[in-house]
């Protein structure tokens, strides 16, 4: 085949042949250049040169961890860092400025907004829900009304040290008792207050409730905190019982079960996690939803 | 068209006892010869013309207002534009760069049709770069045959030097070219100054490192191999080309049989027919990747013109017609084989179709590029919650709404919501000018994105109701529209 190979040329290309011929069609030897093999070459050495040089190999309980000691867990922190320093200068600007006067300024409401967004995001959200929507029990932070006010400060207030958190001795602590389970009411006085309740903010109620005595069970028991027209008290974390908007449900079943159990929800106290300065973000960020008042 | 067996053998044949077919081949130096004529003047025309653009140019200023680079063409990575003279691009209209990328592939087409490889023959920057680099190496190192003697002779201090001085220059003019590409991402006067205090970022420097590197490999050293195994395009423009187009051509028909000048005169004096060819091989010698144009057009060709000037200026000498190399197309050859007058058909239905789909792409981005608005506007509706009750029972929906002026002037934005009976909006952080108006102000070449709250309180349907944003500036000259929807329960 040495001699076939040496002699045979295409006629029509002038290329020779390889001198494998099949039904007379033979195969054309257009061989790769030299130099392509030493790149290849080059490339495995390449190769070798890497995993000496960087973390390649898997062993039993770990890997190789290569001679230039690179980790890309330092490689992110790296990154983090640099982040941090790029962000620096609107930190400290952020950290010098009022929270009025940063949803007044365009730059630094953005600013607070995108890193606010981000806080809430890993923090809020579990309970508050990603859009701050609430669900039964969680309150939803885009509607207008608030627990414990809807104003920047109050809600900076809420966030730092937040609510029925008992390490922080600044928390908001008021409670609604277990009329129910206490037996501090009856049950059917339970029922009239519930279709009292009901009725403030225009819902119907049972045809055979008897409002007047609900009015009376709710002025002696629920208008302490309350108040005398339901309209409730951010002092004490009272809600509002005239409006559209319900923690836990506008049913009767629901009102009922609240009477019966009372309680409230629990806050962690932000303060001991987050900086001032990013709960001074997140403050703007959850009062950007648009209920702040 | 083959009429007479290749002499090109790049081959190295197996050695005796070896069984197989060689798998590789070493490649063959080529010596490209010093040639004058028509070709090489347009060839040299157009390297000075490329290069003088392509190093000149990031030094060419352009005033465009008081907060925009005064680079005539720059490539703003860090901001996220790109200049061009009087156009500024942003990231989302890459499409049209996509428009000039189809364009380019169109007149890319078109050439092969009416010229064949015009582009590798002339323009290419691996065409450009190698023959600059040829032309230090025929300064310093002499033509053709000089070249050839010495590299087959001893190393001599002399010889040492040459080779060194030669590397020098090259290396010089690749560190030029790496330069030269970093100024078209940064400002150029700045950066040079940088570059040369050593204050330029990290990156300027490796990159002008790469593409030294890659200069000084591809036209010093890898030159015709970049042609024959690593470019797509010889493939490509291949079947491109057809009978019609002008292609450097061997004219066959009037140079073979090809003989030697004294066996041609006998054969012309015994009343016999002898070519023009006197197979002297010139057109081989000149040629900058080492093909015989003899053999037709091939993937080795990438019909520069030089051998046409080599092989004219041979036939001047010997006192035959010039032109025996020409651009000419195969139907010539065989109309004037069969004793017919040549045709030269320009307008052919693909022709005309690539210079039409140029025309009309061409002009729909000059449309586009003329009629675009400077400002712009996008709606995302909040995802979660679609709505919010609100205590009296309206219905409050929210969007991130990002207004664009692309002015060189700030632009404040009155924003107006249509489609919803008894919408109230409001632009969170938004201030109010006198008249009771929330505007927003986005600062020259920026977007600004604001947060808007609309609501109602007699929601219409249940579902979704499709309503408009739009956004007039403060003149009222500008406005930009956005559809959306707003959702209740």
């Amino acid at each position: 085949m040495s001699d076939a190979a040496k002699e045979k040329v295409d006629p029509h290309t002038g290329t020779p042949t390889t001198g494998h011929e099949w039904d007379g069609i033979a195969e054309l030897n257009t061989p790769l250049p030299r130099w392509w093999l030493w790149t290849f070459y080059a490339t495995i050495a390449w190769a070798f040169l890497y995993w000496i040089a960087y973390p390649a190999w898997p062993l039993l309980t770990g890997a190789t961890s290569g001679v230039l000691g690179w980790h890309s867990r330092d490689a992110v922190v790296e990154e983090v860092a640099n982040l941090q320093t790029l962000r620096d200068p609107m930190n400290a600007k952020l950290a010098a400025a009022s929270l009025s006067d940063i949803e007044k300024t365009p730059e630094l409401l953005s600013f607070a907004r995108a890193e606010g967004s981000a806080i809430f995001a890993n923090n809020c959200a579990p309970c508050h829900g990603a859009g701050g929507q609430g669900s039964k029990g969680y309150p939803n932070l885009n509607a207008d009304r608030w627990l414990w006010g809807g104003n920047l400060d109050e809600i900076q207030t809420t966030i730092t040290h937040g609510a029925r958190w008992e390490a922080d001795p600044k928390t908001h602590l008021s409670m609604m008792p277990s009329f129910g389970r206490d037996n501090l009411l009856k049950h059917d006085e339970i029922v009239a207050a519930a279709n009292y309740v009901r009725s403030l903010s225009g819902l119907s109620t049972d045809k055979d409730a008897d409002l007047a005595k609900g009015a009376k069970v709710f002025a002696d028991n629920c208008a302490a905190c309350h108040g005398p027209e339901g309209k409730g008290n951010i002092e004490v974390g009272a809600p509002n019982l005239t409006t559209k908007v319900w923690l836990y449900g506008s049913d009767r079943s629901a009102i009922i079960e609240r009477i019966t159990n009372g309680g409230g929800g629990t806050m962690p106290a932000w303060g001991e996690k987050l900086s001032p300065t990013a709960i001074k973000a997140v403050t703007v960020y959850v009062h950007s939803f648009g209920g702040g008042q | 068209m083959n009429a007479r067996p290749a002499i090109a053998q790049t081959t190295i044949l197996p050695e005796a006892g070896e069984d197989f077919a060689p798998l590789y081949e070493a490649a063959r130096k080529v010596y490209p010869q010093r040639v004058a004529g028509v070709f090489r003047r347009l060839k040299t025309a157009l390297l000075i013309v490329t290069l003088g653009v392509y190093y000149l140019l990031p030094f060419v200023r352009w005033h465009r207002g008081p907060n925009e680079p005064t680079q005539a063409v720059l490539v703003d990575l860090a901001h996220r534009r790109f200049y061009f003279f009087f156009i500024e691009l942003w990231p989302q209209e890459v499409y049209f760069f996509t428009g000039l990328l189809i364009l380019a592939a169109l007149i890319l087409f078109l050439m092969n049709a009416v010229a064949g490889r015009v582009w590798c023959g002339y323009l290419c920057p691996q065409t450009v770069w190698t023959d600059l680099f040829l032309a230090v190496e025929r300064l310093i190192e002499g033509d053709r045959r000089d070249r050839m003697r010495k590299d087959a002779g001893p190393l001599t201090f002399r010889r040492v030097m040459e080779k060194t001085a030669k590397h020098a220059i090259w290396l010089v003019i690749a560190w030029w070219t790496g330069g030269a590409w970093v100024l078209y991402f940064a400002d150029a006067p700045t950066l040079v100054v940088q570059l040369a205090t050593f204050t330029a970022p990290f990156v300027a420097y490796a990159a002008i490192g790469v593409l030294t590197l890659t200069t000084y490999v591809l036209a010093g050293h890898m030159r015709e191999q970049v042609c024959l195994y690593m470019c797509p395009w010889p493939r490509i423009q291949a079947a491109l080309t057809d009978e019609n187009a002008l292609n450097v051509t061997y004219r066959v028909d009037r140079g073979e049989p090809h003989n030697s000048m004294k066996k041609a005169a006998l054969l012309r004096q015994a009343g016999e027919r002898s070519g023009d060819c006197i197979d002297c091989l010139q057109c081989v010698a000149v040629c900058p990747t080492g093909v015989d144009i003899r053999d037709g057009a091939n993937l080795g060709c990438i019909q520069c013109g030089l051998c046409i000037d080599a092989c004219d200026a041979v036939m001047g000498k010997i006192g035959r017609p010039t032109r025996l190399i020409a651009y000419d197309t195969d139907v010539n050859i065989k109309r004037r084989q069969a004793g017919l007058a040549p045709v030269y058909r320009l307008a052919r239905p693909r022709t005309i179709l690539y210079a039409a789909l140029i025309a009309l792409i061409g002009g729909v981005m000059l449309y586009a590029l003329v009629g675009r608005s400077h400002y712009g506007i996008a709606v995302i509706h909040d995802r979660n919650p679609l709505y919010v009750r609100l205590s009296s029972g309206a219905i409050r929906n929210a969007y991130a709404v990002r207004l664009t002026n692309k002015d060189a002037e700030p632009q404040k934005f009155l924003l107006t919501v249509s489609g919803l009976k008894d919408a109230k909006v409001e632009i969170v952080g938004a201030e109010s000018d006198p008249r009771g108006q929330e505007y927003v102000e986005v600062g020259p070449d920026k977007t600004q994105e604001v947060r808007v709250l609309v609501s109602t309180n007699t929601p219409e349907s249940a579902g979704s109701t499709p309503v408009s944003f739009l956004a007039r500036t403060e003149d009222g000259k500008g406005e930009v529209l956005a559809a959306d929807h707003f959702w209740s329960p």
